[in-house]
């Protein structure tokens, strides 16, 4: 059967809804019109508005109600319309639903899934193409999720959904349409489990959620020019899959981190200082990153030159071949 | 609840009355009620010599938790001397079946509440966040930045609500913390899902240094549940018969499944905004001393006498349990608490992430190294 990524989220919620009764779903405009990216299409239709419902359009509001629902033993999955308006929450998220569990030394968790659906590809205006998954990373307390194909999408929301611990759950809006031939229900690996999307043996390319299909080209590509390529997507970047990355970089020897966010002080740079920390000896050139320009998401016409594409992922792993001692005057801002 | 509409198209049901809320008056008399205000009975005389044996212990840890402060046993203590009547009235008209939501500043309500004071004060101690299990208490941990438990107190009222149990939310909240958005996104969403909460706003006038009229431009603060659809009263929060009575309405209203409830409370914090904050900066010793004679504690304290329900072996006997209580606290403060430092580790997440164990590890190894040298 053809999925698509969009498909294989609605089922999982549609599934967690249907086996538990604790579990239920809120937001802007979730209800009758299942959400602007349909994500939670007919499940008012099929549950109730007990079970799936609209809120006030406040996000602050939606997430801090989450918050006293979970008090009462519900397990609430809410939708952020879009990355950029998840800001207004981002009090309640930081300071509530990060640390409430370390506040109360464990005597409250607040199993809730905070679905968040993010980055650029789409043509979308302002506001509705950031990647913020660095901000939520950096917040000890919370998992934070993102996959690259409708399986993971099944089976990490399902995952979310039941963990004990709060998940933001990253939503990469570009491959919603993406398909794939899968039957579900459908279990993957856990959380913090990297997958090898392909095996190589010369450079490692570390990404994940809307950079992987990217990635996976410029290996393809590289490939064709004689450069064995491995591609791994990280699933989740809370918890980090230091073992996987570890294992791959000190067989290559090279590493280039794929992120569509911008590079300063985000997800990318963390990756590419844990592997230099790790695979110090291993490594034949520094770790090189490959993400989006330290800019606002620019406007739709101007997207193509900030998303990090195939040509500059090719031209970084081209710096990584060299034997003496590369350019790196535009590493981390890539050329 | 209906609503009706008054000549003004104003949805008069949802009106506070145009004064606070009084039935003892300053010296403890009763109080003639005026025309244009809801009615409310004065509430029991067993319930009143109840909340004066209350706000006498609560005042009484209090001070003490100030003590504390001096000697270095409490980084910093809130108090809320002279708003006895809200903390301790608003808690007695609950039962253990329903949640508190409090801020920092609720110190008394939760001594009220049954906490024992020294889990109450962990937090402003330092050794933890919370020192009591906030779901054996129905009492969410003590909220920090201002508003933010409002929304949660909405969300476990409904939470209630769906369960099918009677159940209601108690949450408070300062005059300042009424301009944050989330009290506004709080009584919307409260009054959208008819969540059984009350929004309990004690007004003690300043929100640190900023008096009210550079906060708010409304007429009063109970004012603002009318845009939200929200039944509200303003009362004289130093009057705990007022406090008892409209806080018995307000959970009646909530219980009955005619949702939120707002209630302004007047009243005025004694003290300055911590023990480390300077008053004399923002405020006169003459206003201070104004609102001596609307204390709390005195005003009730001789209505009960006067009516026969206290006599001075009552007021020895309360006094000397509150003695005992605060003599209780001090002993049990007077020790240094152990805080064990691999204990940063735990309660991040359910299961520690493989970069917790590495940094706990770490840690360890470093206070291993430290005990041998
Ligand atoms: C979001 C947020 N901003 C600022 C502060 C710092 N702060 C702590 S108490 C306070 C004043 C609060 O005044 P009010 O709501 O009137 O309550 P009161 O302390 O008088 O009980 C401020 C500004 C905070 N805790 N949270």
């Amino acid at each position: 059967m053809t999925i698509t990524m969009g498909n294989a989220l609605n089922r999982a919620l549609r599934d967690a809804i249907a086996e538990d009764d604790d579990v239920l779903m809120f937001g802007e405009d979730v209800g009758t019109l299942g959400g602007v990216f349909r994500i939670t299409d007919g499940l008012t239709a099929e549950f109730g508005e007990d079970r799936c419902f609209d809120t006030p359009l406040a996000e602050s509001g939606i997430v801090g109600f989450a918050i006293g629902m979970c008090l009462t033993g519900f397990r609430p999955v809410v939708e952020m319309q879009f990355d950029a308006f998840a800001y207004p929450a981002f009090e309640q998220i930081t300071s509530h639903v990060a640390k409430t569990r370390n506040r109360t030394g464990g005597k409250v968790n607040l199993p809730m899934v905070i679905r968040v659906p993010y980055a650029g590809g789409i043509g979308g205006v302002e506001h509705h193409c950031d990647s913020s998954e660095g901000y939520y990373a950096h917040t000890p307390g919370l998992k934070v999720v993102t996959p690259s194909n409708p399986a993971d999408a099944y089976s990490l929301l399902r995952e979310a959904i039941a963990d004990p611990d709060p998940v933001i759950f990253m939503e990469p809006k570009v491959l919603y349409w993406s398909k794939a031939e899968l039957e579900l229900p459908v279990t993957t690996e856990p959380f913090g489990r990297a997958a090898v999307r392909r095996k190589g043996t010369d450079v490692t390319l570390v990404t994940y959620g809307p950079s992987v299909p990217t990635a996976l080209k410029a290996a393809e590509a590289a490939e064709s020019e004689g450069c064995s390529v491995e591609v791994i997507d990280l699933r989740t970047i809370v918890p980090f899959d230091d073992d996987t990355v570890v294992e791959s970089v000190r067989r290559t020897g090279r590493c280039v981190v794929v992120s569509e966010a911008q590079s300063f002080a985000g997800v990318a740079g963390e990756v590419a200082s844990r592997v230099s920390e790790r695979c110090f000896h291993s490594l034949e050139a520094p770790v090189l990153r490959v993400s989006g320009l330290d800019i606002p998401y620019p406007a739709p016409k101007l997207e193509h030159a900030y998303l990090p594409g195939v040509e500059r992922i090719l031209d970084a792993i081209a710096r990584l071949q060299w034997d003496d001692v590369p350019d790196l005057s535009h590493a981390g801002a890539p050329a | 609840m209906e609503t009706t509409l008054a000549p003004g198209g104003v949805a008069a049901d949802l009106l506070p009355s145009p004064r606070p809320v009084q039935l003892l008056d300053p010296d403890g008399l009763l109080v003639q009620q005026p025309q244009d205000a809801h009615h409310y009975d004065v509430p029991s005389a067993e319930r009143l010599l109840a909340a004066w044996r209350g706000m006498v212990i609560g005042r009484r840890l209090d001070v003490q938790s100030t003590a504390l402060t001096k000697q270095g046993r409490l980084a910093v203590y809130p108090s809320s001397r002279g708003q006895e009547a809200c903390q301790v009235g608003a808690v007695q008209a609950i039962t253990e079946r329903d949640w508190m939501f409090p801020t920092y500043r609720e110190s008394m309500a939760l001594f009220t509440r049954g906490i024992d004071p020294v889990e109450t004060l962990t937090l402003l101690r330092g050794d933890a966040h919370c020192g009591y299990d906030p779901k054996a208490h129905k009492t969410a941990p003590q909220c920090t930045p201002l508003s933010t438990q409002l929304i949660h107190a909405a969300g476990a009222a409904y939470g209630e609500k769906r369960r099918g149990t009677d159940a209601v939310a108690l949450a408070f909240i300062g005059d300042g913390a009424t301009s944050e958005g989330d009290f506004h996104e709080a009584l919307n969403f409260a009054a959208v899902f008819s969540a059984p909460v009350i929004f309990f706003v004690q007004n003690n006038k300043y929100a640190i240094s900023v008096p009210l009229a550079k906060q708010s431009k409304a007429p009063a603060l109970a004012y603002k549940g009318i845009g939200y659809g929200v039944r509200s009263e303003q009362i004289d929060g130093n009057d705990p018969a007022a406090v008892l009575a409209v806080m018995d309405a307000a959970v009646a209203h909530a219980r009955a499944g005619n949702g939120p409830f707002l209630i302004e409370a007047h009243t005025y914090r004694m003290d300055a905004h911590t023990n480390a904050d300077d008053a004399s900066r923002y405020r006169t010793s003459d206003e201070v001393s104004a609102w001596l004679a609307k204390d709390p504690l005195s005003r009730l304290q001789t209505w009960l006498t006067v009516n026969g329900h206290l006599d001075e072996a009552g007021i020895r006997d309360a006094e000397q349990e509150a003695e005992e209580r605060a003599a209780d606290l001090r002993d049990r403060m007077n020790s240094e608490p152990t805080v064990e430092p691999m204990s940063l580790f735990d309660n991040v997440f359910a299961e520690p992430t493989p970069q917790l164990r590495e940094q706990r590890a770490m840690v360890a190894a470093e206070l291993e190294a430290e005990a041998q040298s």
